[in-house]
């Protein structure tokens, strides 16, 4: 192989190699396939080939590829990859491994992916910065369920470029036969999934079969081999015939003279006197500068980082993306998006996630969830959640417009994540499609009358007040002790209580998780109406769960909003049992009862906490007026 | 092939996604610390760190963990780099390490560096409530390695949990933290040693002179050359130093970082003698080589 030549003597104009280091290409691949494909070995035996295999290491590796499948180099090859202790012990990849190898041509960087369904939140990890995959797999098994399922992802992702490596192909006598018809059912499989190139190459990992030559065992192929062919295809989607994108990172603001905008170019060219504009506010200036620690330039082209200066002072913040006039982002609040969700709690239409974009984060909602497709067939079907590794079609509300693209075409700026707001988890990546016209139509009216004015006339001020707590706490007692005394002082409020919605506006829901989030939704879009026309809301939910909580308080948005917890332990409220639901519940009559077989998730921040074992309703209601009012 | 024309050499796509790295840092934290050990992989970063700030000044201090037992050499670069370059630059040292006298002779490598390394670094961070801490580290190091984060979260005790490892995708980084939580970030994650060494090459980045070859005074201990840096050294009976002209591959504690014997006295030299060599960068780190996965069990407990 062209294995990175080794500097033979002090002859070797070192210059010249150094440029040649130096100037090489960089190819970020990726391997995926199923379990027992062989992509560890094939990695090792790609590092083995390359001479980056060290004494050390090597001696280390002999040891412990003792009692394990080895080839004649006696090695098992996957030993040198699989790298987490526990990994080691189940004898399988979990997480991304990144591999770097080098040869005289090429730089590569290869991210190692598991094959397990429960992992393909990993292997999405691994695609997004891959130019390339080897689809790996077993000539004895032809296409499996994961070939597909990972084909599919790869194409979600984005990766255009798919060698489907067909390996272990000595295990089957290197037949032609055999290798002919996995290949021919593939490009059936993955003709609409829209890959730019496709190669499959008949190798064995282990033997190393058409890994670097021609193999002897393979007379009837005359395809390329493996690393030749990594080291020479063109992958390089032309990121700089793109309109520019330069998502702002970081102002630069050493000193008063001085204010800069630094980032990356995503897509496109920025030159020295371009005009451009700010996507947000289309607010236009003209570059002056380009700057770096090594000089100034006259141009920065796709992936450089540098800072821009502008002829004019613009507001232009962290989050704001440049371009050129005639060639900006789409701006909008709505757009639909393929998203794969990556964390055990599911996606649920009506949740409030953080939206990560380029720079740019902001409060968004999943509006709702079209279809669920089956990363397995491909097929869709209607779904009013997805779970971990399932992969759907959505379309999401952020708070605020924000400035993207079509990933199709735009690349970097049309992938975010989705962060939990409570815990900060990073629940899942999307890609957008396209964004939706109609959001932009839907402005809101800004009546003379408003909120406040309406408030004002009632002499009171609007005010969203919700009730946590388990059934049989006293929410209801407390909220209708507090209403009648507001009555009483010539005030206007309205108790929303669980029995007077679910009998009504809510009725077509039940008690799953799904129908909890539309549940808890729609009584704060009411409440929040209420609160509009100036009233003082009670909200009377048992609410069991944060997110849900953290949505109604979205929604109330600048309505002054207080959350009371009406902390009463459970065998109290069970000992009262006003309507008889937890004997029922107990019975095993109604399902998913909170506290029963369903949990209550305490507030973490109520504004208000009353101790319903510890006073009397008229006390708690006495306590309460005292806070609020 | 060669890079085409308007797409990035590997060593120019590297830096720009380093840069982006750091940027992103100072955006989105509030307490920022750089990691600074002094080597070579430290000078790259702290190039790198200043390249993606100019003109402005890095945005926050850089810490180095003094154990006391560094290379003479080292101390000196560092104070001459905070100098001429202006940052600012924290040194912490484990008070009561140095009180109780510590010391990699009486206590053993693997108490001293847990006493003066770990427990130290855990000192500095919690004292100076980083929330965010850059290092150096690089995948192609260690196989635990090749598996972190970039952005790579840390719970309040500094331990990493490498089964509950957000996911990363494109270059969309979660930044975000719950209080007392902080992230280790590796900008030069993607980059290997022979990366390393040509762009120190090509952007001339100044490293200590230990690296380079020159006469000085050692000890070998089986098969492992010691420099004997200071007084404080303890001599085995009979043992004396001899000059030898050796260069130092890794840099650390002196009684702990084996030198080898080379004639490579400048960076050309030492980028041929690499290429050469038939042995990885940490084996003449002792902590590696405890047992299988010891690098992991480290990080578990919050080691860099």
């Amino acid at each position: 192989m062209s294995a990175t030549s080794p500097l033979a003597t002090a002859d070797t104009d070192l210059e010249l190699w150094l440029k040649q280091q130096t100037d090489k290409s960089l190819l970020r691949f990726l391997t995926c396939g199923s379990v027992d494909d062989g992509k560890s070995t094939l990695i090792g035996r790609l590092l083995y080939d390359s001479q980056l295999i060290l004494d050390d290491q090597l001696a280390s590796l002999r040891k412990e590829s003792r009692n394990r499948m080895v080839g004649d180099e006696g090695i098992d090859f996957s030993l040198l990859v699989d790298g987490l202790a526990a990994e080691r012990e189940q004898g399988i990849t979990i997480d991304v491994a990144y591999r770097f190898f080098s040869t005289d041509k090429r730089k590569f960087i290869v991210a190692d992916t598991p094959g397990h369904e429960q992992y393909t939140r990993n292997m999405a990890t691994g695609a997004s910065n891959a130019d390339l995959a080897l689809v790996l797999v077993d000539a004895r098994k032809g296409l499996l369920t994961q070939t597909r399922r990972h084909s599919f992802i790869l194409s979600l992702i984005g990766v255009k470029h798919v060698v489907l490596v067909i390996n272990k192909i000595d295990l089957v006598d290197y037949s032609q036969q055999v290798f002919d018809n996995i290949e021919a059912a593939y490009r059936t499989f993955a003709e609409p999934l829209g890959f730019k190139t496709l190669e499959a190459i008949p190798v064995s990992a282990l033997r190393g079969d058409n890994m670097l030559r021609p193999s002897d065992n393979t007379p009837w192929y005359a395809g390329p081999q493996l690393v030749p062919y990594l080291e020479t295809i063109a992958v390089g989607e032309d990121r700089t015939l793109a309109p520019l994108r330069f998502p702002v990172q970081w102002v630069n603001r050493p000193n008063l003279d001085f204010r800069g905008f630094s980032g990356t170019l995503t897509a496109g060219i920025a030159t020295i006197g371009d005009e451009v504009l700010v996507a947000a506010s289309r607010k236009p200036a003209k570059i002056t500068r380009i700057v770096t620690m090594d000089g100034d330039q006259n141009r920065a082209i796709a992936g450089e980082a540098v800072t821009l200066v502008l002829d004019r002072e613009v507001d232009i913040s962290r989050g704001d993306v440049l371009t050129h006039p005639g060639a900006t982002p789409e701006f909008s609040n709505q757009f639909q998006a393929r998203i794969i969700w990556m964390h055990e709690d599911p996606a649920f239409h009506g949740r409030s996630y953080l939206l990560k974009i380029g720079s740019q984060v902001v409060p968004a909602t999943i509006t709702s969830i079209k279809f669920r497709t089956n990363v397995n067939t491909l097929e869709h079907t209607a779904a009013t959640k997805l779970d971990l590794n399932e992969v759907g079609t959505v379309t999401i509300a952020t708070d605020k417009p924000i400035a993207f693209d079509s990933y199709i075409t735009g690349g970097q700026t049309g992938a975010f994540i989705l962060i939990d707001r409570m815990s900060n988890a990073t629940l899942g990546a999307g890609v957008i499609d396209f964004g939706l016209r109609r959001a932009q139509n839907l402005s809101y009216q800004n009546f003379d009358v408003n909120r406040q004015v309406r408030a004002i006339a009632k002499g009171q001020e609007a005010h969203i007040v919700w009730f946590t707590g388990l059934s049989g706490s006293g929410k209801s007692t407390v909220a209708n002790l507090i209403e009648k005394r507001l009555t009483a002082e010539g005030k206007h409020a309205y108790i929303l209580d669980g029995d007077n919605v679910r009998h009504g506006l809510n009725k077509d829901l039940g008690f799953t998780d799904a129908d909890r989030v539309e549940n808890i939704r729609r009584v704060g879009e009411v409440a929040r109406l209420m609160a509009d026309a100036g009233l003082v809301v009670f909200v009377s939910f048992i609410s069991p769960f944060r997110n849900e909580r953290n949505i109604a308080r979205q929604i109330a948005g600048d309505v002054k909003f207080t959350e009371v917890y009406v902390d009463t332990p459970l065998e109290i409220c069970e000992a009262r049992d006003p309507k008889g639901l937890y004997a029922r519940a107990r019975r095993g009559e109604i399902k998913n009862f909170t506290g029963i077989d369903s949990p209550f998730e305490a507030p973490e921040h109520a504004e208000i906490i009353l101790h319903g074992a510890e006073y009397e309703p008229a006390e708690l209601a006495d306590q309460l007026y005292a806070r609020l009012f | 092939m060669t890079a085409p024309h308007n797409a990035l050499t590997h060593l120019k796509a590297l830096e720009s996604e380093s840069i982006e790295i750091f940027r992103e840092v100072a955006a989105s934290f509030e307490r920022p610390v750089m990691m600074y050990s002094i080597g070579k992989d430290s000078s790259v970063l702290l190039h790198l760190a200043r390249k993606a700030f100019f003109p402005s000044r890095i945005p926050f201090p850089l810490l180095h963990i003094d154990t006391t037992w560094k290379f003479k050499e080292m101390i000196a670069f560092r104070n001459r780099m905070a100098e001429e370059h202006g940052f600012e630059l924290l040194v912490h040292t484990n008070p009561e390490g140095l009180a109780a006298g510590v010391n990699p002779f009486d206590h053993g490598s693997a108490r001293f560096t847990d006493i003066m390394k770990t427990q130290a670094l855990r000192q500095a961070l919690n004292a100076g409530k980083y929330d965010a801490a850059i290092g150096g580290a690089r995948r192609d190091e260690e196989k635990s390695r090749a598996k972190e984060r970039i952005f790579s979260h840390r719970n309040a005790q500094h331990a990493w949990d490498p089964k509950n490892q957000r996911p990363e995708l494109w270059r969309i980084f979660n930044t975000r933290l719950a209080p007392g939580e902080s992230m280790r970030v590796f900008p030069i994650s993607n980059w290997t040693e022979l990366d390393i060494w040509t762009y120190i090459y090509s952007e001339q980045i100044e490293i200590p002179p230990l690296y380079f070859a020159r006469s000085r005074p050692v000890v070998d201990r089986s098969n492992t050359l010691i420099m004997i840096d200071d007084d404080r050294f303890r001599f085995e009976p009979g043992e004396q130093p001899r000059d030898e002209v050796v260069r130092f591959r890794t840099l650390g504690d002196y009684p702990l970082t084996g030198a080898i014997r080379s004639d490579a006295g400048d960076l050309p030299s030492i980028i041929m003698e690499m290429q050469a060599s038939r042995t990885s960068e940490r084996e003449g780190r002792l902590i590696d080589s405890d047992s299988v996965g010891s690098m992991e069990k480290k990080k578990q407990e919050g080691y860099f």
